[in-house]
């Protein structure tokens, strides 16, 4: 910019040069206008280059004199010789201004001229029209404003094209507004042989929705505003959240498009408002369309503004949350007394309530825990980090693939689960994924995959864990197994039950230790925290194609839903979501099947666990049991009860110390009555009665 | 491409602040020092849009704007004038003669640029 005020001075310099001498032949010639606007055109040269350079001052003392000079071409002043001496002496003042180092500048005198001239010109000022310039107006308007939405309809002169104007450009203008509708209309394009060409027969309706206000959207019509016709209305927001939005008709009348009794008679016909008006022909199908387009983006304005309030969140201390859960826990076990206090009284109006709060109190129960749910990707990008420094550690090419990050579960879960994970998955790396060569060799890409997945299934989350290495050598593990005594050397084993060996506390395989795994305090400890979730873990692998993990978690720890059975005067809980039917099992369905804990559901065999035996109770079985069928990984197992009493709500309590590890109990409840219901873990306790069946 | 835009000024230092900006944004620039050498230079150069000043010796802004509107190459081309505030009969001669807009001297880049975007997109 340096250089361009380089350019400015000397053109400066040769305008002054100009000035002086139309000045001293103007003095000879007071009356040639010519000379007059050769004056003018300097000055007027100097003041709009000056300013454009930042010679602001200097601007604004040519603006007075430039004036005069205006007057003066105008007829409006005569040139007297005192306006001659007084420009000639600007001219020094300005070059002096201009110079670069303000050389022989005389601020006194500057004044004196500069008063004169704004003297003369002020004579009569009412001329002087102030034009501002349109950008002027964009940037005032800039300020903050309330969201506003406008109906605008631009109906340019059918000569627009001849001033090289695009209109396209100008409704792009607007678009960057804010949120524009624009509905085109193209009822006055004349029949063709009749069309012109270069004439712009089209119009539009433009619904704008913008924080600019009203001047911004005149700024962007400012070069044709009387090259067109330009309406502009402000539509009028909503007064309730919930109102209906305005009806087609309404809108037509308020647009001018229709008068109201039109619309009345229109409305009584029966029919769809839009058609019926442009069946009788009037209103075109444009216009209804433009009105349409209104409503419509209306009705997405305020729904994202509604959207925006609701979308808004609060962070509350997860403390707080606990404590919610913990008193809705409560609220749950209240309402379950109240529910039984009302069934026994057979009082119908207590029935009633208690029903309204059974119904308020699952709801609650619901909104509390989804408040808990947090999604398991902020688990998911931990591991990255871990898998890019273990890979590079072990001199391994490891990328990690996620996917459901978005899964959501409880809280405590996530917190919980994090461990274990990383344990999983410095294990895919350490044994799984191969060295580089290694793969190479067995035709792989270099790049070993690891793959971590979250998906709902149900009541629970599954999380899978994928890895595209060298398998699990299951004769390594039975070879170690048999080793550390854990299997007789000549048992058979399934590929199932060998992967099942690696749970075995100490268990590793691999041949030395290191840093990140083979001490063999591994799996075991994995298989715990998932217990303690109540979760399943289940591993499958294919020798040099991969190995994946499966953990199956339940969605929350807190309340879940269950059903409530009774064995003698025991309340026991099964989790409803595997619970598939109940049906009955009576003395002769046990001689058909000649004592073997089997039973036949519509043709196909179910094995069934007896309750009563399992747990060792007195009494002996009625003679018409129930059968609850639950859905088990990939087999169906049925548990014999006494008599099953319903759904029930179940808060999950912690067992005390001594009975937490019991296997098949997963906690207990308190019933309505304050008796405690033990809650069931199924797929312990069929895998606990297969066991004693294989030993005996 | 790049578009090609003419500046039509007799003030050396206007020209050379049109086309520091408009280079500066991308566009290729021809610069004219008056009316006439414009329509001259349009014979042979594309030219996408026109800023020119309206007091020039020879053939002025005004008389450069007819003269190119009657030009049928040149009819729709858009063609900004740039005005002082003291100009407003100027300003509604130009756009009769078939200006599309006007720019207020004195004006800086962006808003050179604001109105660029506004007529040529």
């Amino acid at each position: 910019m340096d250089n361009a005020k380089e350019i400015f001075r000397e053109e400066a310099y040769e305008l002054l040069e100009e000035l002086s001498s139309t000045l001293l032949e103007l003095e000879q010639q007071p009356d040639d206008l010519d000379l007059v606007g050769k004056a003018f055109r300097a000055l007027h040269t100097i003041k709009g280059s000056g300013a454009m350079f930042g010679f602001d001052e200097l601007a604004g003392f040519v603006h007075d004199i430039e004036t005069v000079f205006d007057r003066i071409r105008d007829g409006g002043l005569q040139v007297t010789k005192k306006i001659i001496d007084l420009t000639l002496a600007s001219c020094d003042v300005i070059k002096s201004m201009v110079s670069p180092d303000g050389e022989g500048f005389n601020a006194e005198l500057q004044k004196q001229i500069s008063e004169q001239f704004a003297l003369m010109a002020e004579e009569k000022a009412d001329t002087g029209d102030e034009e501002s310039s349109p950008e002027e107006g964009t940037e005032n308007a800039e300020s903050e404003k309330p969201l506003t939405t406008h109906r605008i309809r631009f109906r340019p002169e059918k000569d627009l094209f001849l001033s090289g104007t695009n209109p396209l450009l100008l409704l792009n203008e607007l678009r960057d507004l804010g949120d524009c509708s624009i509905t085109g209309q193209t009822d006055e394009i004349p029949p063709f042989a009749e069309m012109d060409p270069e004439n712009c027969y089209t119009y539009w309706d433009i619904i704008i929705t913008t924080d600019r206000g009203m001047a911004a959207i005149k700024d962007v019509f400012i070069f044709i505003e009387d090259g067109c016709n330009l309406e502009i209305d402000t539509i009028k927001p909503e007064t309730e959240d919930g109102a209906e939005s305005k009806k087609l008709g309404e809108i037509l009348v308020e647009r001018g498009d229709v008068t109201p009794q039109t619309l009345d008679h229109a409305l009584g016909a029966q029919k769809k408002i839009g058609e019926v008006l442009v069946e009788t022909g009037t209103v075109g199908v444009g216009i209804v369309a433009s009105a349409l387009a209104e409503q419509e983006h209306v009705k997405r304005v305020q729904g994202e503004r509604k959207q925006f309030e609701v979308s808004s969140s609060i962070r509350v201390a997860a403390g707080k949350v606990d404590t919610l859960v913990d008193l809705v826990g409560e609220m749950v076990t209240v309402q379950a007394r109240l529910t039984q206090t009302a069934a026994r009284e057979k009082n119908p109006e207590l029935t009633m309530i208690a029903e309204e709060v059974e119904r308020l109190t699952a709801e609650l129960r619901d909104n509390t825990m989804s408040i808990r749910m947090l999604p398991i990707g902020t688990t998911f990008s931990k591991f990255k980090r871990v898998v890019r420094d273990l890979s590079a550690e072990l001199g391994k090419d490891v990328a990690l693939i996620t996917e459901g990050a978005e899964t959501e579960l409880d809280k405590t879960v996530i917190e919980r689960l994090g461990d274990p994970l990383m344990h999983l998955i410095r294990n895919c790396i350490d044994h799984g994924i191969e060295p580089p060569e290694a793969r190479e060799a067995a035709g792989k890409p270099r790049q070993g995959t690891i793959y971590l997945s979250a998906s709902h299934s149900g009541a629970h989350v599954v999380i899978q864990i994928d890895d595209d290495g060298a398998g699990m050598n299951t004769e390594a593990i039975r070879g170690r197994a048999i080793e550390r005594d854990l299997i007789k050397p000549d048992a058979v084993l399934s590929d199932k039950e060998i992967f099942e060996l690696v749970f075995a506390p100490g268990f590793s395989t691999a041949q030395k230790v290191t840093s990140v795994s083979g001490r063999g305090v591994g799996m075991d400890v994995v298989r715990q925290n998932i217990d303690a979730l109540r979760g399943t873990i289940d591993i499958s692998s294919d020798k040099s194609k991969g190995t994946t993990v499966t953990l199956k978690l339940p969605l929350t720890l807190a309340i879940i839903d269950g059903l409530l059975v009774q064995v003698a005067s025991s309340y026991y809980v099964l989790p409803l979501s595997i619970v598939e039917e109940c049906i009955e099992l009576s003395r002769e369905d046990i001689e058909e099947m000649h004592g073997k804990q089997v039973a036949k559901v519509r043709g196909e065999l179910v094995p069934y666990v007896c309750l009563r035996e399992h747990f060792s109770l007195d009494g002996s079985r009625p003679s018409l049991e129930q059968i609850a069928i639950c859905e088990l990984d990939d087999q169906r197992v049925g548990f014999v009860v006494d008599s099953v009493i319903g759904g029930h709500q179940t808060v999950i309590k912690n067992l005390g110390k001594m009975y937490r590890n019991i296997d098949g109990l997963s906690g207990a409840t308190i019933l309505g009555d304050g008796t405690v219901a033990l809650i069931l873990d199924p797929g312990k306790l069929a895998q606990q009665v297969e066991q004693q069946v294989a030993v005996a | 491409m790049a578009k090609t835009i003419m500046t039509v000024d007799d003030s050396t230092s206007v020209r050379q602040m049109v086309k520091f900006t408009l280079s500066g944004a991308g566009y290729d620039v021809v610069e004219a020092v008056d009316g006439r050498d414009a329509l001259a230079k349009l014979q042979n150069t594309h030219v996408d849009m026109m800023i020119t000043d309206l007091n020039m010796p020879n053939l002025d802004g005004i008389g450069l704007i007819r003269a190119v509107r009657s030009d049928t190459s040149h009819k729709f081309m858009p063609i900004i004038m740039l005005t002082t505030e003291s100009q407003d009969t100027k300003k509604q001669d130009g756009k009769a003669a078939g200006a599309t807009g006007w720019i207020v001297k004195p004006f800086k880049p962006e808003q050179l640029l604001g109105v660029l975007k506004k007529v040529l997109g």
